[in-house]
């Protein structure tokens, strides 16, 4: 039992570094250094942001899908807009990939999907000037 | 109720046979059911094709507007070794195009002079047929055979299965071979397959593929073969046509005026 308080510190050190994700997400959201994303400048995107925040990835998956497989290339949207189911047409015509797709995908540590391996940045061709 | 071990190995090993006579006579009907004889899938309603008059063609040898608007619309990389080059619309001596079809006769205005050549859309795509993640198919609406990058793990079947040579792989990164870049086309990626798909995205505006447009002496028709009142139709109707080894039975969708 001499050894008791090397067992607790040792099951203290364990404890920290397992919660230690926890800590440093905490740490980042109250530090601020959380990107603030400008919302479209259009005002509004193809469906809620809160909807897009969480499911962006299946909606372009769908309209992947949707475009190249099935030549169904209209979108109505929850508004009754309709657009272009385009990644480099429709999404980067408001939003641009470095500001916003590149920036809260380093954030998240969600490595980039692989887009633009072969999509190009509409922005890096002919420099628009937001509004 | 006893059962001795021998009635126990009987039992048991009769069971398993009568399971799998239950397979086989299952595996037997599906395949009955599921084709019908002499049933096929539909044929696409449309089947666009292309027509290419090698007369008009040779009044301007040399030129390469069709294959060099193909290149620059769809960003197709220009790689110098000619192992790893990227072709969706090329051209090849005659020889090459139609080896069957020349004799030692016929006048070199004929066969001297190099021909354009493409993806066949063939009515049957060997392609099609082997690509393990239909990554490639046979669009029902207008008989297009059209790729879907994405999808490509780049296993390059399909070029084997091709008698056209009319897939390229990328065997290297195709955007450090671009020169410029259209930013309206997607490039491809280190890996994949790339061909002709008859310029689809202008398809879908209602326009014709870009080398119909380019060709100054508008040597190359495109439409649709199966309405008869298409100017494609009518051209074939009027001229007598080759297609790339149809003994094949692929059944290619370019046709070539001598």
């Amino acid at each position: 039992m001499r050894e008791r308080w090397l067992i607790t510190l040792g099951y203290g050190v364990f404890v920290v570094f397992f919660t230690f994700p926890l800590w440093r997400a905490a740490a980042a959201r109250s530090s601020g250094s959380m990107p603030r994303l400008q919302s479209s400048p259009a005002g509004q995107c193809v469906a809620p942001v809160e909807q897009m925040r969480v499911a962006h990835m299946n909606m372009l998956f769908q309209w992947r899908e949707d475009a190249v497989r099935h030549n169904n290339l209209t979108f109505v949207a929850y508004n009754g807009k309709v657009y272009r189911k385009s990644l480099d047409g429709t999404c980067l015509s408001c939003h641009d990939k470095q500001q916003f797709c590149d920036r809260c995908h380093a954030y998240s540590g969600v490595s980039g999907p692989d887009c633009w391996n072969c999509h190009n940045d509409p922005r890096a061709f002919a420099p628009r000037v937001m509004p | 109720m006893k059962i001795t071990r021998k009635e126990f190995l009987e039992l048991s090993g009769l069971s398993v046979l009568a399971a799998g006579a239950l397979h086989a006579v299952h595996a037997v009907k599906a395949e009955e059911t599921s084709h019908p004889a002499g049933a096929q899938a539909d044929p696409p309603k449309k089947q666009m094709a292309l027509a290419i008059d090698l007369r008009k063609c040779r009044q301007r040898l040399g030129c390469n507007l069709c294959s060099a608007a193909c290149n620059a619309a769809h960003n197709v990389p220009q790689f110098s070794d000619p192992r790893h080059q990227v072709k969706w619309i090329w051209s090849e001596p005659f020889a090459e195009v139609f080896p069957l079809d020349q004799n030692g006769y016929t006048r070199r205005n004929y066969t001297g002079s190099p021909l354009p050549i493409l993806c066949n859309h063939c009515d049957h795509p060997p392609c099609v047929e082997v690509c393990p993640t239909g990554a490639t198919w046979k669009r029902a609406e207008d008989g297009v055979v059209m790729m879907d990058w994405h999808r490509c793990i780049g296993c390059k079947y399909c070029i084997t299965a091709c008698p056209y040579d009319a897939r390229s792989f990328n065997f290297s990164d195709p955007r450090t071979a671009l020169q410029q870049v259209n930013p309206d086309f997607p490039t491809r990626t280190l890996g994949v397959v790339e061909k002709c798909d008859f310029c689809a995205e202008r398809l879908a505006k209602g326009e014709p593929p870009a080398c119909v447009e380019a060709c100054p002496e508008k040597a190359i028709v495109f439409g649709d073969v199966h309405d008869a009142s298409s100017e494609i139709s009518k051209a074939l109707e009027e001229s007598y046509s080759l297609r790339r080894k149809p003994e094949l039975g692929t059944g290619p969708n370019v046709f070539y005026f001598l």
